[in-house]
């Protein structure tokens, strides 16, 4: 009877576990062995080439300028959402009365209910030379000149791309420090005020301290998200003009997808999961011994 | 993040909804706000004003778009060139049609089906795995709560090329499936933790009358652990159907075929097709926003709960 019941109570466990073995530790496993083969997208044969895909990672011109800019990613995304995210929510949930504060959060959080898909379609519409709503606003607050062609110029292509990151992920980090900064007790903001702490002390003395755990999760989610970055770059650019927008994320749709080179293209993976696996390990280290 | 982070965040916040004022965290916020007043104001109102600015533009700069798309959906692609800001000069609502018949509604569908299949999917195995593991003795339960965290960790970026071939081989590839069964494998390591941190909160004497009166272990499941886990329940539906609706990566690599396109993925497609035509694209844009926008609308407090839980987002 209870030999029965034990297995019952594993057969409630066993699909989903299946399930997650199969479709997501399986092919972290399979990716790092795939990344010593060539084979191409076929049912052709694997042929095994050692070390020759991580070799020409570092050879690779593309990949440098691709992790470059996922670094950018993740410096921009630092400062826009990490930092610029809570000083938003301080202000939400200190200077605005709880109604209008509930409004602009939800404003600000919209866009991060919306599929990039269309986001990044809307924003080709912004950022288009001619007719583009973007140098359109230049024209009317008499900026002239402003034909900038923003996501087909080397020197604005990345930047617009990682605009669009901000403009769409700022108000969900805001979003998740507004819950944390809810639960900050407000006796220790007036205590810090009777000691005559002003605003921006209060700021560093009590908020900052108390959405330490939560300022912790923004950091993994901006900078993991920063590092796999994807959908932005590819619907926007496809990674031009050149090279210059690529990401990791986007050469290695294009080296296996497009160049049909599969073997390197899980070379790339592997590449992405290091980072993130670091990060994490990282950022859960300096946090565990941050704490208290 | 420890587990019981996890349990706190996921109690829908009691901020997010003006009804639901009964929880013990909305005390301080309640004290905060009644003498807000008379501790604020340091000679500072001052100091507001920029504040203010500074969050007005950006409620515009976020808003200012959406509108604008909205708007301009409306209008004849010449008219958005020439007029860029005005209201349309006639409303074309044959846009949306036009927009509809030429691909919207099949993408529509197809993301209806795939949506709700791995939503439904991911929510029963869930909760089913989140029932072994209370059931389990502590240390095996741990070791699957392990499992599922770890899958946390991976990023679908990186089991891309392998699951290609996967569902090559299972000639799984182009159906339905090859969306459903790795949304569902990506999504349920949050939904497990999610729902096995309130399942540990349901008390054992429940448990055992409910045994007493006969029930047998799938009844015990719905007769006192479900019922007893609504909101979490919801919490993790909505963020599962809110990353199945949005999913690009996996929809655009593992379907060829047009006649399964979810709408992230065929809008690609449609744009192509409809390089000139900017009002029926923008309308098009607004078909595939609206329905995640409604279901934010109504549930915003389980986004926020799901949100709250962290580790969550796409």
């Amino acid at each position: 009877m209870i030999a029965r019941s034990r297995l019952v109570t594993v057969l409630y466990v066993l699909p989903a576990l299946a399930l997650i073995g199969l479709f997501v530790y399986y092919p972290l496993v399979a990716n790092f062995g795939y990344s010593f083969f060539r084979f191409s997208a076929g049912a052709g044969d694997m042929t095994f080439v050692g070390l020759d895909n991580i070799e020409r990672l570092f050879s690779d011109p593309v990949i440098r300028t691709a992790l470059g800019n996922n670094v950018l990613y993740a410096v921009v995304s630092i400062l826009f959402q990490v930092v610029g995210g809570l000083i938003v929510a301080a202000w939400l949930t200190r200077l605005l009365g709880r109604r209008m504060g509930a409004i602009l959060r939800s404003v600000y959080f919209l866009p991060a209910v919306i599929s990039m898909t269309v986001i990044a379609l809307l924003f080709t519409f912004i950022f288009n030379a001619r007719g583009g709503l973007l140098n359109a606003f230049l024209d009317l607050i008499g900026i002239d000149g402003a034909s900038t062609a923003w996501l087909a110029d080397v020197d604005t292509a990345m930047g617009a791309v990682i605009s669009v990151s901000q403009w769409q992920s700022v108000g969900y980090i805001t979003m998740l420090y507004v819950v944390a900064l809810q639960q900050i007790p407000a006796e220790l903001y007036e205590a810090a005020s009777i000691d005559g702490a002003g605003r921006i002390r209060q700021f560093w003395n009590v908020t900052v301290p108390q959405a330490k755990e939560m300022i912790f999760v923004a950091m993994i989610l901006t900078v993991s998200g920063a590092f796999t970055v994807f959908n932005e770059p590819y619907i926007l650019t496809r990674g031009g003009p050149g090279n210059t927008t690529q990401v990791l994320a986007t050469y290695m749709y294009n080296q296996g997808f497009f160049q049909n080179q599969m073997g390197y293209a899980s070379a790339i993976a592997s590449v992405i999961f290091v980072i993130t696996l670091l990060l994490s390990i990282v950022q859960l280290v300096s946090f565990r011994s941050g704490k208290d | 993040m420890s587990a019981s982070d996890i349990r706190e965040a996921s109690l829908p916040p009691s901020t997010s909804s003006a009804g639901t004022a009964t929880t013990s965290a909305d005390a301080p916020a309640a004290v905060r706000m009644r003498r807000r007043p008379t501790s604020g104001t340091e000679g500072s109102v001052a100091w507001n004003i920029p504040v203010y600015v500074i969050l007005a533009i950006y409620a515009i700069l976020i808003a200012y778009p959406l509108f604008w798309m909205v708007i301009s959906s409306f209008k004849s692609s010449t008219e958005i060139y020439a007029d860029p800001w005005g209201l349309p000069s006639t409303w074309l609502v044959g846009n949306y049609a036009e927009a509809w018949d030429r691909g919207i509604s099949e993408y529509f569908l197809n993301s209806v089906i795939v949506t709700v299949v791995s939503t439904i999917g991911t929510v029963t195995l869930a909760a089913l795995c989140a029932y072994g593991m209370v059931r389990l003795s502590h240390r095996t339960g741990n070791v699957v709560l392990v499992l599922a965290m770890g899958g946390l960790v991976v990023a679908p970026q990186v089991s891309l090329i392998p699951l290609y071939r996967l569902l090559d081989a299972t000639g799984l590839l182009n159906t339905y499936w090859a969306m459903i069964l790795p949304y569902v494998a990506f999504r349920l390591p949050m939904a497990i933790i999610l729902i096995r941190s309130v399942f540990l909160s349901v008390s054992k004497e429940l448990v055992d009358a409910a045994i007493i009166d006969g029930c047998h272990s799938l009844q015990v499941l719905r007769h006192v652990y479900l019922p007893l886990s609504r909101s979490v329940l919801v919490t993790a539906a909505v963020l599962t159907a809110y990353f199945a609706w949005n999913e690009f990566l996996f929809a655009i690599v593992y379907v060829d075929s047009d006649a399964i396109r979810t709408i992230p993925a065929g809008l690609m497609s449609f744009r192509d097709a409809l390089s000139t035509d900017w009002g029926v694209l923008l309308a098009g844009l607004v078909i595939a926003a609206l329905p995640i926008v409604l279901v934010f609308a109504f549930l915003q407090r389980y986004f926020v709960a799901g949100v709250a839980a962290g580790s969550v987002k796409g």
